[in-house]
């Protein structure tokens, strides 16, 4: 067992094991069952119908738009999707739950088995089961910060559709956890299905954890509510997994319950709400018949799929012949990807490797740059033309790779396409031969001691050669020709 | 199968139900009574029988994804026994 | 035979018409809805004692009978147009108090009309009010209501005052007694056809999905069903074609064309097959219920009718499948009163408190009961004993009747048991309250359309009704009997006596 997988306890190491609970919410226009509007950040109770706020009498009836959002995400986590699934009731009074009942699936979901694979650091792959992709309706918000003895309530989010996404328990640790997440959000978002956005709260995540000594059966769970940033569900596994190992080691058990993760102190804690024990009542909800998918429609809808980013690595890897790493960095986010192949257009062929260096160059200095100013692909001031531009001139050896990154930081700062920085700053590259050897012969001139060395066979000064004479020629030579050169005049 | 009185407490807990000292014994009485009546079921076989979804209406109709419901909050709160900035108020909630 | 003892205010005939009779005359401009609609008022204000009504909405009535003149005045009047209706208080009636006869509910207006109340106004009907009935319609006797019980108009020749059915007992007791030309109900395990038995008038309960739930206080979705109360089988007809219809807005509302019923009225039932079934015949039934249901085979098959015996085997097992299934559907369906968005609402330190404070107090014992009931059967450990095993013996029923239609094309039973019991006769044992339901609950479980004709008197001089149940969607065939029916057995009606 690979060693990031354990924790060390005092009693020796522990094996961790996290499933995950991911809610995101469906994109679409109108509610799962009523025809309000889910608008992020209206003013309360304003996005509210009588189905919404569990007036009596009203009755739910389907958005298509949103099975069909669903429908879609089940290709994406490879799954299958169910032609009939039934909506049922989970019952549980909350302030925020105005029916007393969620509408939601519980034995028949619309996704049944499906898997994500997620790429680790050292570049190994896992592959990790889907247990099932639901449909249900979002509660309201209960806000709590507005009067000391009092909440208040505010439907707005009453009724807008979830997809709830579980994983089956094979997650061993925090970085996985978060490279499933990451990837889970790449493939709604390249599908158009959920925004990803966990600050708005359109991804939430239900963290299960419990650890074991290697070999035994699954421990006691506890079930983390709530964690709504990769970075928190990194803390909330590391903190959750401490605390139970520490229990565990001094002998304690632990309790199946449902902890809330406190953001601000990167620890957890027993849920009031919930020390009730809950006991949901699910049953099929009779305001619902079976939701039957007509074959056709759904093969259409699998048919018309984009390019999910699994699809469009393998085509990176195949046709650009990027390694496996470069294609995953790049398909990880649809930004990326889009940039990268907007900036293919552009691209001269000359050179096999041509697609290659563009990605080299998009990972390192291109988001090398854009980390240090915080910001985002789409801001980046240097457009995909412009970047083939630059890999272009570098191509036809007009410039070096290293004047080229001092030509980037030109770009950047003034949005100008490289040829025109490399004239205005007369940065082109000198491939003429005379130039070159007047160069070579000033400096074997100087270092008449070191050619000698060189000749009776210090091989290693060849590389000090070339150095001076770039250094000479301010890095503006094309170096293979110093090369050549050198090489003919050294004998 | 007979409910003891801890059993009816547990139901009307989940239910938000208070049952007063005087109303337990009479009401326990007539649970189980009901369930007693209710268990003659256990006399059917339903081995082989499929449970119905109980509706003439094979499959589930759909309405389209468009916003038909336009703010109508003086509406929804026209009639909550208490409102204050546009919202519903309950007594303090502890998540 | 019946001495009546509230006599109607008759101070005209106008409220002794049936529907149809009404509206010749309004087209015939013998009367007004004005005149009609005062007509009924009165009659209302002098048999407030009948507790038919939970609200009376005179002046909205006066005025809507205003416009339908209007309207009649240039030709231009719906199917409905100007005639005066109930309105169970379970309907929702935008901006009129609409209760379910729950405390829970009190003073709640809901800012929507119902899809069938909608569909009655928009073909001109005219609302006198909302009838009383029993709380969220869980009960047979309309004495669970909140706001009293409900007095039959028919007096027994002891004199006691006898309950006049339930749920829908306030429609029922408004239609017999001359309070409403016509009204709603709401029938669940046959909360319209027994108090139309116990009242002397029709009730049609239509099959699950012909009528639109939309807008209707929610007892046991799948087995709500909306319909109509009238004095005879062609008023069930006239009122029927205006509230039936597909309703988008209901998932399980049929998307089927609404026949014309008004033709089957007069089509007879010559070579129709009516199956009896055995099963119906209950151990010690009354002598009076099984002459009548005698004279009720007889009377089809000398019109021309086949009477062929049938067996619907799982009938025994109706009532305790409803008795696990509605409540069920009851426990959550009323979850929503929770005191925080409309209704009542009982103060608690924490939202708990307010919750079970709330509910305690704004739900009746009999609500209470079956709340408990269904959140039991619900619950871990026993939703598969229970629940499941409920729907799976309900298709056992539903798959009878299946059987059944395959050789008749109508079923002829009783309605009830027994004719109206005295108010202070009514069971406290709720088992033997429930057993009111045994001949109607099988029709809800299985969805089928099933029909209350009035076909005779009980030995003390009570209505007692015949029930007819067709094949799903096949609401002709019981307007075709239950014409033949009410003609062979030329029932009198309370306010003809």
């Amino acid at each position: 067992m690979d060693n990031q997988y354990i924790y060390e306890g005092a009693s020796g190491p522990w094996e961790l094991v996290v499933g995950l609970e991911v809610h995101a919410q469906v994109i679409s226009s109108a509610k799962l069952f009523s025809g309000a509007a889910t608008t992020f950040g209206a003013e309360p109770n304003t996005q509210v119908s009588f189905v919404d706020a569990a007036m009596p009498g009203m009755l739910p009836v389907i958005n298509k738009f949103c099975v069909e959002q669903a429908i879609k995400t089940g290709f994406g986590i490879n799954a299958e999707i169910n032609l009939v699934s039934i909506f049922d009731r989970k019952n549980y009074f909350y302030a925020d739950l105005p029916a007393g009942y969620q509408i939601s699936q519980y034995t028949r979901p619309i996704v049944g088995k499906g898997y994500l694979d997620i790429e680790l650091e050292d570049g190994s792959v896992r592959r990790i089961g889907i247990t099932r992709l639901h449909l249900e309706q979002d509660a309201g918000k209960s806000i709590h910060d507005q009067h000391p003895e009092k909440s208040y309530i505010d439907l707005n989010r009453s009724g807008v559709a979830l997809m709830e996404i579980v994983s089956e328990p094979d997650l061993r640790s925090a970085e996985e956890a978060a490279a499933f997440v990451r990837k889970l959000r790449s493939i709604v978002r390249c599908l158009g299905t959920c925004d990803g956005n966990m600050d708005q709260g359109s991804m939430r995540i239900d963290v299960n954890i419990s650890v074991r000594k290697a070999g035994e059966p699954f421990g006691t769970r506890a079930e983390i509510k709530n964690v709504n940033s990769i970075k928190f569900l990194t803390q909330a596994i590391h903190y959750e997994a401490e605390r139970q190992i520490v229990i565990l080691e001094e002998g304690g058990e632990i309790l199946q319950e449902t902890r809330l993760f406190d953001s601000a102190r990167g620890t957890t804690r027993p849920m009031r709400s919930k020390e009730h024990a809950h006991d949901y009542r699910y049953f099929p909800d009779p305001d619902l018949p079976p939701l039957i998918l007509d074959k056709a429609w759904v093969e259409e809808l699998r048919k018309n799929l984009p390019e999910l980013p699994d699809a469009k690595k393998s085509r990176f890897m195949q046709d650009y012949e990027l390694s496996a790493y470069d294609a995953s960095v790049l398909v990880a986010e649809m930004e990326t990807a889009s940039y990268f192949e907007e900036a293919l257009k552009f691209l001269k062929p000359l050179n096999p490797k041509a697609a290659k260096l563009l990605a080299n160059w998009l990972i390192g200095e291109v988001f090398g740059a854009l980390n240090r100013e915080d910001k985002t692909i789409e801001a980046c001031p240097v457009t995909p033309p412009h970047l083939s531009g630059l890999i272009n001139q570098i191509q036809e050896g007009i410039i070096s790779g290293k004047i080229a990154k001092e030509v980037f930081s030109l770009m950047w700062e003034s949005e100008k396409d490289a040829k025109t920085l490399i004239e205005e700053h007369g940065l082109k590259q000198v491939s003429d031969d005379s130039a070159i050897l007047a160069v070579i012969d000033r400096v074997l001139s100087k270092n008449v001691t070191m050619v000698q060395e060189y000749k009776s066979g210090k091989d290693k000064l060849f590389g000090f050669f070339v150095g001076q004479v770039m250094k000479d020629m301010a890095g503006k030579a094309n170096p293979e020709l110093v090369n050549k050169l050198l090489k003919e005049k050294l004998g | 199968m007979s409910l003891d009185q801890t059993t009816v407490k547990r139901i009307a807990t989940l239910a938000r139900l208070k049952l007063s000292e005087d109303r337990m014994g009479p009401m326990q009485q007539d649970l189980n009574r009901i369930l007693h009546f209710i268990d003659q079921l256990n006399e059917v076989d339903t081995s082989l029988v499929e449970a119905m979804e109980g509706t003439n209406v094979s499959s589930m109709p759909f309405r389209k994804d468009v916003i038909t419901e336009e703010n109508c909050v003086e509406k929804i709160l026209a009639n909550a026994p208490e409102v204050a900035c546009n919202m519903f108020v309950v007594p303090k909630v502890v998540e | 035979m019946t001495t009546p003892i509230t006599k109607p205010a008759l101070k005209n005939d106008l409220i002794r018409l049936t529907l149809a009779e009404a509206k010749e005359g309004l087209l015939k401009k013998k009367f007004s809805s004005l005149d009609l609609t005062k007509a009924y008022l009165e009659s209302m204000e002098s048999n407030r004692n009948l507790n038919a009504y939970i609200l009376e909405t005179p002046e909205l009535a006066l005025e809507r009978a205003k416009e339908s003149d209007k309207r009649l005045a240039k030709n231009e009047g719906g199917l409905l147009e100007g005639l005066p209706l109930g309105i169970k208080d379970l309907f929702s009636t935008e901006g009129i108090q609409t209760t379910a006869a729950s405390h829970i509910l009190e003073g709640f207006k809901p800012p929507y009309e119902s899809t069938v109340t909608q569909n009655l106004q928009n073909a001109g009907a005219v609302f006198l009010g909302k009838t009383n009935m029993d709380e969220f319609a869980m009960g047979s006797t309309n004495m669970t209501s909140y706001f009293g019980s409900v007095i039959n108009p028919w007096k027994r020749s002891d004199g006691k005052d006898l309950v006049p059915g339930g749920s829908s007992g306030g429609s029922a007791a408004a239609v017999a007694g001359g309070l409403a030309l016509a009204a709603t109900g709401t029938d669940t395990g046959g909360s319209i056809r027994q108090p139309a038995a116990f009242s002397g008038i029709v009730g049609l309960k239509p099959t699950y999905g012909r009528c639109s739930r939309w807008g209707i206080v929610a007892f046991a979705s799948s087995l709500d069903q909306p319909g109509p109360m009238t004095r005879d089988v062609r008023d069930a007809a006239l009122m029927l074609q205006v509230m039936a219809g597909h309703d988008p807005k209901d998932s399980t509302s049929a998307s089927l064309e609404v026949p014309s019923f008004e033709k089957s009225l007069t089509q007879g039932v010559k070579g129709i097959r009516v199956g009896i079934p055995r099963e119906y015949r209950l151990d010690g039934m009354d002598s009076d219920i099984v002459k009548l249901w005698e004279n009720g085979a007889k009377w089809l098959q000398e019109s021309g009718a086949e009477i062929i015996d049938v067996s619907l085997p799982h009938t025994k097992y109706s009532l305790p499948t409803y008795y696990v299934l509605a409540p069920a559907e009851a426990s959550s369906n009323l979850a929503r009163y929770d005191g925080v968005r409309y209704g009542l609402r009982v103060p608690g330190k924490t939202l708990d408190e307010l919750y079970e404070s709330t509910r305690s107090e704004g739900f009746g014992t009999e609500v209470q009961r079956r709340i408990l009931i269904g959140t039991y059967v619900l619950s871990a450990g026993y939703y598969d004993a229970y629940y499941l095993k409920a729907q799976k013996v309900r298709r056992l029923i539903a798959q009878d009747f299946e059987l059944a239609f395959q050789k008749v094309d109508v079923i002829l039973a009783p309605t009830t048991p027994t004719p109206a019991f005295a108010l202070d006769e009514s069971p406290s044992d709720p088992v033997v309250m429930y057993l009111n339901d045994v001949l109607t609950v099988p029709a809800n479980l299985a969805g089928l359309p099933g029909m209350s004709v009035p076909a005779g008197l009980s030995r003390d001089g009570l209505p007692l009704g015949l029930q007819l149940i067709g094949p799903a969607f096949d609401e002709n065939v019981l307007f075709r009997a239950g014409s033949v029916l009410e003609e062979a057995a030329a029932f009198k009606s309370f306010l003809e006596r």
